[in-house]
């Protein structure tokens, strides 16, 4: 009987339950593009993202009991296996000849570039809690800064994949400023990048150039690059305000559009539901970040705060790079939208991404008993 | 631990944060609301545009049939595979990839390979090209099964044209075929790109192309993005082509086809009354079923290099002198120009005008002849005497007014309109003045004068009708009433009085043409036209009997007939190319076709013999043919200095202007 009203229900009572409502709200209406898209059906992909979806729930709400002390003392052994697991990849994908992204453990396959996005924010957070006040801008303090960042982007640019390095670097810099490093440094990198476009669009191939072009006009190229872009725009546009209606969408279900169920699944959405979806996932997401904002404000510690806002920062990273991709607003990169789009492994990451957070709020929930 | 102004720091950074993700998601929900409110009807007619597709559904082409209404040209369901170069070469897709997905489904020969690559080279790429036609049941439905998602290749079920009678009625119906490029755009129909899609090329089916066509349905289809068909969404249902009721006789056309044998000839029956044109045969010709899919390309060589000229519609575009047959033109105008008819001229064989002498056909002359014996006996003589008194340009008019020197108007595109000569025309096309001698020639229907088998029909009808009579092809269902010639009674009764006798008189030139059915008379002439010029020198030896020559220098045998004499109905006209003699050979045919008109059972009876005797001629043409080409490989693979090169020997053709030598009896 103890077990039943000990601690324990007093640890579950302080885990968020009011965030758990509305990542549920959003896989399970995930779960409903997904019935759709699979032409009505629960097979292939709605069952089992629903399945996935609570079997990972599950296992997040059991991590986040995990002190955020824990992590942090987890931090630079994971970070460090991780990299070591991506020299791997590059190793065995020189063997194999080719891009390599998996590695096989036997048991799984693994992909140590996607646990990097969440390796990076925990090493960067571990590596400014100790940084006192002041010393973040200095040089000795942001170059190892820089190269914890620097070695897995430039292992994974390896692979080659453009987006996940993105990925973690948006990551370890979002934490580089939220640690309080100066902001005339971000708006001189800024202007140096910005300086630089020029040549680089010199030394980009013509056909990285043409890439480029197509994304900045999607209709001069409408049946091979720019064929995605046009019909998720179309896609999207047809839906008006309420949609065509659940299980109507000609675009998704006549297979105009590509890749219905994993980058495109939010244009398959917006098809059926309209506007209306389109800003219930928006708005269900802006309470997600809400929350983890709020979190991370409340938190006791730099490194928990650091942790917390990392991490939410890489979600909207995922949301705004999908969203503005369907939209047309960004080139076409192969980045799945959160709890939506049909995909174990970045569900995983997600949802271990939220159990983090979920962590940090716990530990910081003022206890009523 | 947590250092206050270091949270606070962290607070302010958050905030901003904060304020950039509210930011980008208030540009996302913007741009979203751009695409779908502002812009929503524009995506709803994309997306439309996608889904729905208009598909033509091409009409069928409409039946034409004969005077009872059986059948002479139709349709068949044909299956066949189809290929859109514009959806593989411009959507950046492999031809050969392509052509190997086709091979596991069906055979391409080489030929064919050959063929397609030749047609997506030369076309536009819109034109779709076939892979093969003709498809067995079993092969469509394995191309519609296993080619569903080769893109650019369909599977097609269409109409073919089909012409039961072969190349009975080829010249005459023509074929159909598809569009040119040029045709497509100059009318920007779609139905024009169909795959499939046929029109008239010749003939009655290119002049008719517009009636026979019909209207194109529409299909609204919901396809996949892949051109797989979801669902129908609603028809218009097509307007089939109308059915064109034609004048002609099909039986008789097909008689009169098979009598021919193999000559080189034209047959045409005409109602004398009503102008329908019962049968226009023009022999050999083409099987149009294989012109209305494709020539292969030996047998259109064959066909072009054939001397019996099988592309030509020799009714309508052979242009052949009326020989004696044009004598009922001078008749008439000779009594128009008041001339007794029993005033008789002497024929002593040769009539001589100036230092140049014109010769008859009977070398020892026929004696005295007046206007009643000079038809039977085609006395040459006697319409010189009376051409020179009466001048060209009478004989020019009556011709004219006979029907003759004009085009019908009769659905058939290109008809030959012949030359009547006379004073005014010579000046013009020559800038000479017309000379005597030549109104000689004309008087006897050779020298300048060119007429086709249409209007000497016509001619007929008309000679025994007494009225204008106009050929037409189209059954409306109504009647025509044609206007008197304005031609005396009494002058058309001594005519057709002579043509009567020309057939059954003991004296007449074509006693072979004398009807075989009882109560029904035949009245009827020759016509014998020279195609080459006699020499003197040749004259004094003995002129070379026709039958020996060259078949290119034979005469031409004319005959044109109306029957029955007493109540003419039906008038014919025969021309047999190289046919040596009108009496002996083009009136018996003129003959077995009438009799088929009014006793098919007797008319038939003769077939027999005709086609067995023609089956033999081919077989030894045919092995002549090879021998020849034996020959023709032996030559090739000869040394050249063993070659002897060896010409054929060139005839010239009779000079319009000389004089008329003498020609064999008729």
């Amino acid at each position: 009987m103890d077990l039943l009203n000990g601690p324990w229900r007093r640890e579950l009572a302080r885990l968020p339950w009011g965030v758990v409502l509305l990542i549920s709200a959003i896989a399970g209406f995930g779960t409903m593009v997904l019935y759709s898209a699979g032409g009505g059906s629960l097979d292939p992909w709605a069952l089992k993202h629903g399945v996935r979806f609570a079997i990972l729930l599950v296992g997040a709400l059991a991590l986040a009991m995990l002190p955020p002390e824990r992590w942090l003392a987890l931090a630079w052994p994971i970070y460090f296996t991780l990299l070591l697991a991506l020299v791997g990849v590059e190793l065995v994908g020189a063997v194999k000849g080719g891009s390599q992204r998996w590695l096989n453990l036997g048991f799984m396959e693994f992909q140590p570039s996607e646990m990097m996005k969440l390796a990076i924010i925990l090493a960067m957070a571990r590596y400014f809690q100790y940084v006192p006040k002041g010393y973040e801008s200095k040089p000795d303090v942001l170059l190892p800064a820089l190269a914890i960042i620097a070695m897995p982007v430039g292992l994974v640019m390896l692979q080659p994949d453009l987006g996940t390095a993105l990925s973690i670097m948006f990551g370890g810099i979002v934490v580089m400023f939220l640690a309080g490093v100066r902001l005339w440094l971000f708006g001189a990198a800024i202007a140096g990048v910005g300086a630089l476009l020029p040549v680089a669009w010199n030394l980009l191939h013509d056909y990285q150039r043409k890439r480029v072009l197509i994304f900045l006009d999607p209709e001069s190229d409408p049946r091979g690059a720019g064929y995605h872009i046009t019909q998720s725009k179309i896609a999207i546009g047809s839906g008006g305000l309420s949609g065509k209606g659940f299980l109507q969408g000609t675009q998704s279900h006549l297979d105009y559009l590509p890749e219905l169920h994993t980058d495109f699944a939010f244009a398959t959405m917006a098809e059926e539901w309209g506007l209306m979806g389109g800003l219930f996932v928006i708005i269900l997401y802006g309470l997600v970040l809400a929350w983890g904002i709020r979190t991370a404000v409340n938190a006791g510690s730099q490194f928990q705060r650091l942790l917390a806002l990392g991490l939410m920062s890489t979600l909207f990273f995922y949301l705004a790079i999908n969203m503005m991709m369907v939209m047309g607003l960004a080139p076409v990169v192969g980045i799945p939208l959160p709890l939506i789009s049909w995909g174990g492994s970045s569900m995983m990451t997600v949802m271990i991404l939220l159990s983090l957070v979920m962590g940090v709020a716990r530990a910081n929930r003022p206890n009523r008993d | 631990m947590d250092d206050p102004v270091r949270r606070a720091s962290f607070s302010r950074r958050a905030l901003l944060l904060g304020a950039g993700m509210a930011g980008t998601g208030a540009l996302l929900a913007g741009r979203m609301a751009w695409l779908s409110l502002f812009h929503g009807d524009e995506y709803r007619l994309k997306a439309e545009g996608n889904r729905v597709q208009n598909r033509l559904v091409p009409p069928r082409r409409g039946w034409i049939v004969d005077r009872h209404g059986k059948p002479i040209a139709m349709n068949r369901p044909d299956y066949r595979l189809e290929l859109r170069p514009a959806d593989i070469i411009d959507a950046g897709r492999d031809l050969d990839a392509t052509l190997i997905a086709i091979r596991q489904v069906i055979d391409i020969s080489p030929d064919d390979e050959l063929r397609i690559r030749d047609d997506i080279a030369s076309q536009p790429r819109f034109m779709p090209v076939v892979v093969r036609q003709g498809l067995s049941w079993p092969e469509f439905s394995a191309c519609n099964v296993r080619l569903a998602t080769v893109p650019g290749v369909e599977a097609v079920q269409s109409f073919s044209r089909h012409y039961p009678e072969g190349e009975r009625l080829a010249h005459l119906i023509g074929y159909v075929g598809a569009p040119t490029p040029e045709q497509y755009r100059a009318e920007k129909n779609p139905l024009l790109i169909y795959p499939g899609y046929r029109i008239g090329k010749d003939g009655i089916e290119r002049h008719e192309d517009r009636r026979l066509r019909g209207s194109a349905g529409a299909a609204r289809v919901e396809v996949t993005a892949r051109g797989e068909l979801v669902r129908e969404l609603g028809t218009r249902p097509d307007k089939p082509g109308d059915t064109l009721k034609l004048t002609i006789d099909r039986d008789l056309q097909n008689y009169a086809a098979r009598r021919l044998g193999d000559n080189s000839a034209s047959v045409i029956v005409m109602d004398c009354q009503t102008g329908d044109v019962l049968a226009m045969v023009s022999m050999p010709a083409y099987d149009p079923n294989i012109f209305s899919t494709r020539v292969p390309a030996k047998l259109w060589n064959a066909l072009q290099k054939d001397d019996h000229t099988p592309l030509l519609n020799k009714s309508a575009m052979g242009l052949y002198p009326p020989g004696s047959t044009f004598k009922m033109v001078s008749t008439l105008a000779a009594l128009e120009a008041g001339i007794d008819p029993d005033e008789a001229v002497l024929c002593t064989g040769a009539y001589r005008l100036g230092s140049n002498t014109w010769h008859c056909h009977a070398r020892r002359g026929h004696g005295g002849v007046n206007m009643h014996r000079a038809l039977p006996l085609s006395c040459d003589t006697y319409f010189y005497a009376m051409g020179r008194r009466v001048g060209v340009d009478a004989i020019a008019a009556m011709a004219r007014r006979l029907g003759l020197g004009q085009e019908y108007p009769l659905p058939i595109p290109g008809q030959a309109g012949g030359i009547v000569p006379d004073k005014a025309w010579k000046q013009k096309r020559y800038g000479k003045s017309w000379r005597e001698g030549e109104t000689l020639n004309a008087s006897i229907g050779q020298g300048y004068i060119i007429t086709n088998p249409l209007q000497l029909a016509v001619m007929t009808a008309r000679l025994a009708s007494g009225k204008a009579v106009l050929p037409r092809l189209i059954d409306d269902g109504q009647t025509p009433d044609f206007p008197s010639l304005g031609i005396p009674e009494s002058h058309l009764a001594i005519v057709r009085q002579g043509m009567v006798d020309v057939v059954n008189a003991g004296y007449g030139t074509a006693r072979a043409a004398r009807s075989p059915v009882p109560d029904v008379l035949i009245a009827g002439k020759t016509g014998t036209a020279q195609v080459r010029r006699i020499s003197m020198a040749e004259r004094k030896r003995g002129v070379i009997r026709n039958e020996a020559l060259p078949w290119k220098q034979r005469d031409h045998a004319l005959f044109v007939a109306f029957a029955p004499a007493g109540a003419p109905r039906y008038a014919v006209s025969v021309i047999l190319e190289h046919g040596i003699a009108g009496g002996r050979y083009a009136a018996p045919v003129a003959r077995d076709v009438l009799t088929y008109l009014f006793e098919p059972e007797r008319a038939l009876a003769v077939l027999p013999a005709i086609e067995a005797e023609v089956a033999e001629r081919r077989a030894s043409r045919a092995s002549l043919e090879q021998a020849d080409s034996i020959a023709e490989e032996n030559r090739r693979l000869m040394p050249s200095w063993l070659k002897l090169d060896i010409k054929p020997p060139v005839f010239e053709v009779a000079d319009p202007d000389a004089p008329q030598p003498p020609r064999e009896p008729e």
